[in-house]
Formats: C-alpha cells, sequence, structure tokens
C-alpha cells in the first residue's frame, strides 16, 4: 500500500510536470520537431531539466545501497543494442510525430476531454498487449 | 529556420519536476519511471506489481484532471491529427515502445541521465524518426 501512495504521488508530480513544461501539448511537440520551418526549441530543455535532476539524484540513491521501501534498485538487463531495439525507437519516434503524443502525455491529456486522445490511448494500450502476448507465447 | 513559440522557463521547470517525479520512484521505490514499461507490464501483472503500476498511472491521468478543474480553460492543448491519423500514431508508439524497451521518459530521461548506451541510442533514433516524420507527414498549421 504505501508502495501505492508513493507511486501515485510520483505520478501527479510526473504529470504536472508534464503539463507546466507543455509537453501534454501536442502542437508544442510537433512544434519542436519540426526543425526545418519555425523550430520551438522548448521540449529539449524539458528533457534537459529533467536529465539534471535526475541524473544527481538517482547517483545519490544508488550510494544509499539500496531504495527506501523496496528491497534493491530493478535496473534493465539488457545491455546490447539490438535490432528490436533500434527498430522499436524507430516506430515508436513516427508514432510520435504523427499525433505529438508519446505515453506519458497522452494518459495526462487523455483528462482533457478530446475524444480522439481516448482514441490514441485506445489504440497505444492494443498495440501493447499485442506486443506483450506475442512476447509470452514467444517465450513460453 | 526560425526559432518561435520558445519558452524556457516553463520547460525548465516542468522538466525539474518530471526529474524529481522520477528521482522518488527511484529513490524509494527502487523502479525507474519509464511511463511505457511501467503501463505495458501493468497490463500483464497482479498483485502489488500491479497496485503501483496502476497508482502512477493514475496519478499521471489525476494530474491532469486535476489542471482542468484547477484552471480551466488556461491549459494549452492544441491537436491537429484527426481521428485516422491518432489512431495509426497510438498503434505506433504502443507497439515502438514495447519492441524498443522504452519511450521518452524510459530511454530519453532516465536511460539518458544513466548514461545507458542502448538509451542514448534509442533517444536519438525516435527523435531523428519524429523529425522526418514531422516534415514529411504531418501538415504544418
Amino acid at each position: 500500500m504505501k508502495r501505492a501512495i508513493v507511486a501515485f504521488v510520483c505520478g501527479l508530480v510526473f504529470g504536472a510536470g508534464l503539463i507546466v513544461s507543455q509537453m501534454s501539448n501536442p502542437a508544442k511537440v510537433i512544434g519542436f520537431l519540426d526543425i526545418t520551418s519555425n523550430w520551438d526549441p522548448s521540449l529539449a530543455l524539458v528533457m534537459g531539466g529533467a536529465v539534471v535532476v535526475f541524473s544527481l539524484l538517482y547517483r545519490l540513491a544508488l550510494r544509499q545501497g539500496t531504495p527506501l521501501l523496496a528491497p534493491r534498485f530493478s535496473l534493465p538487463e539488457k545491455d546490447r543494442l539490438d535490432a528490436p531495439l533500434m527498430i522499436g525507437a524507430l516506430i515508436f519516434g513516427v508514432g510520435w510525430g504523427l499525433a505529438g503524443f508519446c505515453p506519458g502525455p497522452a494518459v495526462v491529456s487523455a483528462a482533457f476531454g478530446d475524444a480522439r486522445v481516448w482514441a490514441f490511448v485506445a489504440a497505444m494500450v492494443g498495440a501493447m498487449l499485442v506486443y506483450r502476448i506475442g512476447l509470452r507465447r514467444h517465450q513460453d | 529556420m526560425t526559432i518561435v513559440n520558445f519558452t524556457p522557463w516553463s520547460a525548465l521547470i516542468g522538466g525539474a519536476l518530471i526529474g524529481l517525479a522520477a528521482a522518488g520512484m527511484w529513490w524509494l521505490l527502487g523502479r525507474l519511471a519509464g511511463v511505457s514499461g511501467i503501463l505495458g507490464a501493468a497490463m500483464i501483472s497482479r498483485g502489488e506489481d500491479l497496485a503501483w503500476r496502476a497508482a502512477f498511472i493514475a496519478g499521471l491521468f489525476l494530474a491532469g484532471l486535476a489542471a482542468i478543474v484547477l484552471f480551466p480553460g488556461e491549459v494549452p492543448f492544441k491537436l491537429e491529427a484527426g481521428y485516422g491519423q491518432v489512431l495509426i500514431a497510438g498503434a505506433l508508439v504502443g507497439f515502438g515502445t514495447q519492441m524498443g524497451s522504452g519511450c521518452t521518459s524510459g530511454h530519453g530521461v532516465c536511460g539518458v541521465s544513466r548514461l545507458s548506451p542502448r538509451a542514448v541510442a534509442a533517444t536519438l533514433l525516435f527523435m531523428a524518426a519524429g523529425m522526418v516524420t514531422v516534415y514529411f507527414v504531418v501538415q504544418q498549421p
């Protein structure tokens, strides 16, 4: 229960950051990706600000040895630059540019009331399930 | 190229909040705050694993809800894409993030901060793909 409350509060703060920075505004995202005509560099600073803060606190936390409410730090197991990583990133990037949504901002702005965002989230979740279930079958 | 609509302060403050939230997940729960990973794995997990994942996603959604309730008409949001385009985009984002093990938060923020070569490569690739897509496909207003 304690962990769920922590995750909920972190989700709230994360969402607030997405709204304040306007990552949750697709037009702002498209403006950032549109480097050849009218470029809005703001989102580079969103990522920059987040990376500066997280880089520091990530390393400070690692020095503690273990997280405060969990037995260990969980890190991704994969460490190679493989084809699924690169192809997946390219597919994601095309989808990101097409609508201006990545997963976090899509969940946040689903609350804004535009039914097209729900359509995006439904298609996204559906495709996630297709991949996850396909992967599981493959592993069996 | 012309620079337009540049909002450096709100971008930095918002970015810092995102970094703080990710640090909270890491310091307290030992988890990286990658939204596509938290959401994708939530659908095939149960028990306590499902609980914290669902709680994080609920927090994201409620942040959006709180914003429009507290500041009606002041939350910037403009979506150009129609239904066909958002459905295709959603499917690509869902599939691509699971195949590529991450999105803007997991790779772009957490992974880049950790100097993970996989995350740096993925971030460069999805940014390039997004820029090419906007150049060729998305109609500018």
